[in-house]
């Protein structure tokens, strides 16, 4: 079955939480949404794993316990133990004990777990958190696996270990849908959606984005449009719709520099 | 001559059996901004707080302008801590008179976005205004200085390329500003970076410099599952960039012969590893032996 949402909008009081979103979040794909606070990121996956009514449009999802849903705030209880924590969602699933111990096992082992199964989840570090936090949204084996920033506050070294676990699950098939504050994380999904004040800003896969984004970016000193340009580093980049009329010549841009430009453009209300 | 804005020297410091802390040394000038990098562990908090005055080196020393750190030293400093600090049953335009009366100074005028939310309770605004509310209270008193842990997480590109302007313009006008940041995009806002690991610090420079010779392999092929898969079973670490499999601190052979023996072919290329990368090298050494 296709997984996603389609013209998807979500109303939460009196703001449009999400706006008209599209968006396909294929099985064997990790598929990341970036933003910022209040981008609309943690309502479209909310939306997703059915926490929150479509005020218009439709979801697409496996039935609900197919989904493995892990919240920003990581879902561990603090009081119970890795092992604990592993064991009360698993059973929640109506996992038998045979086959709760076996994920629980393979998991833990996965997740670089195994030194601390008898470890509080409030005495784990931030990194090991969201790893456990991880294992138990993947606890039953979900065909889609919905991460609310889960590197958000985590170090690089647990980003990269965060990373081989997704990928795992990518591998075996899941569809894998993440929230991230992070772009150079979301150059490492397979598609992308920049979500900005519920609407999508940019979406494609992240080289496609990259590509597509209009006029250059130069790196100056001295810049001349003050609302289109930023600061990097010891010097100013600027974008202009074609070519700078200065002969200033283009950078190379990532990810983040297109979302900079894209929200520019956005706020000025231009095509200049 | 004029001592450093920053400058700690053979710093040391020992929790029970741990080094936190091992022969710390670096200075901040004016006007340039410093990165100092490295995963959860590696030292910076511990450095941080020693500069700060939070906590009692058992080595060398931390100083401010030439002095040690204390409440007068302090003053020449400003600090926007990572949970930043700011009280979130204050409203906007209390947390900053509160603030300028700690330091006696003028409270700042509140301008623009953050005039309009003069009268609201901190803890009520989205994250990106929040932390520019704490950008206030640490610049107000002009410090000469300034300390920012993680500064932009959880804010959005243009959030963060707006607060790193007003960082950049404080280092214009001489400000020095040591920067701690788990993010590539804000490293490379940095004029130079320090990275720490096991509580040394083990490079220092650009982005290049940091990482070195360390290098990471892409492999790419139309069945990244399966090469996902082989190399995974490996143990070495491997994770993916969109539909490429890519893998730290293996050389482009060795990964093509563990391919090979798994039946799989695949275009192998060498690359230069990026920062957490890095990172991941030297987190997977084992603990040198003290």
């Amino acid at each position: 079955m296709s997984v996603g949402v389609t013209n998807l909008s979500v109303r939460l009081g009196s703001v449009l939480a999400v706006d008209d979103v599209t968006l396909a979040t294929p099985p064997g794909q990790v598929t990341a949404v970036v933003g910022g606070d209040g981008a609309g990121k943690t309502t479209l996956l909310r939306a997703m794993v059915g926490r929150v009514a479509p005020s218009a449009g439709t979801i697409d999802v496996p039935e609900p316990r197919a989904i493995g849903y892990q919240p920003s705030s990581s879902g561990t209880w603090p009081d119970l133990t890795v092992d604990e924590n592993l064991d009360f969602v698993g059973r929640m699933y109506g996992l038998s004990e045979r086959r709760l111990r076996t994920r629980r096992d393979t998991l833990v082992e996965r997740a670089g777990l195994v030194d601390a199964r008898d470890r509080l989840a409030s005495r784990l570090s931030g990194g090991m958190r969201t790893k456990l936090g991880f294992c138990m949204a993947m606890v039953h084996d979900p065909e889609l696996l919905v991460l609310d920033e889960p590197s958000t506050g985590v170090d690089p070294v647990s980003r990269v270990e965060l990373w081989r676990l997704l990928a795992e699950s990518a591998a075996d098939g899941t569809a894998v849908v993440l929230a991230t504050t992070y772009m150079d994380e979301a150059e490492r999904a397979s598609f992308v959606m920049v979500l900005e004040r519920g609407r999508s800003l940019l979406a494609g896969a992240p080289d496609d984005v990259v590509a597509a984004s209009p006029g250059v970016v130069v790196a100056t000193g001295h810049p001349q449009r003050p609302a289109f340009s930023w600061r990097h580093a010891d010097a100013f980049r600027e974008w202009w719709p074609l070519a700078s009329p200065n002969g200033d010549a283009p950078v190379a841009v990532d990810l983040e520099d297109v979302a900079i430009v894209a929200a520019l453009r956005a706020q000025n209300g231009v095509e200049s | 001559m004029n001592a450093p804005l920053l400058a700690v020297n053979g710093l040391v410091k020992r929790f029970g059996a741990t080094t936190a802390a091992d022969d710390v040394t670096f200075v901040v000038e004016p006007g340039e901004v410093v990165g100092l990098l490295g995963a959860n562990g590696a030292g910076k908090t511990t450095v941080i707080r020693m500069l700060l005055g939070l906590l009692r080196p058992d080595a060398g020393d931390a100083r401010i302008l030439g002095e040690a750190p204390s409440l007068r030293s302090r003053r020449a400093l400003g600090y926007v801590p990572q949970d930043l600090g700011l009280y979130t049953e204050l409203t906007v335009a209390e947390n900053v008179h509160f603030t300028a009366q700690a330091y006696g100074c003028e409270p700042a005028a509140l301008s623009g976005a953050l005039g309009e939310v003069a009268d609201r309770l901190v803890g009520r605004l989205p994250l990106g205004l929040q932390r520019r509310v704490a950008f206030v209270c640490a610049l107000q008193h002009s410090p000469r200085a300034l300390v920012l842990d993680e500064p932009t997480s959880g804010v959005d590109p243009l959030a963060r390329a707006r607060l790193w302007n007003t960082v950049r313009e404080q280092a214009d006008s001489g400000v020095g500003v040591l920067v701690t940041t788990h993010y590539i995009q804000e490293a490379r806002q940095c004029d130079r970076l320090l990275l720490m690991s096991d509580g040394r610090v083990v490079g220092r420079g650009r982005e290049q410099d940091i990482v070195g010779d360390t290098t990471a392999v892409v492999v790419h092929t139309p069945q990244w599952e399966s090469a996902f898969r082989a190399l995974d079973q490996r143990d070495v670490p491997v994770t993916v960039a969109g539909r490429d499999v890519r893998v730290i601190g293996v050389s482009a052979d060795a990964v093509t012969t563990m391919l090979d023996e798994a039946g799989i072919t695949a275009d192998v290329v060498d690359v230069p590893a990026t920062i957490g990368e890095r990172m991941t090298v030297l987190a997977r050494q084992p603990a040198r032996s003290r």
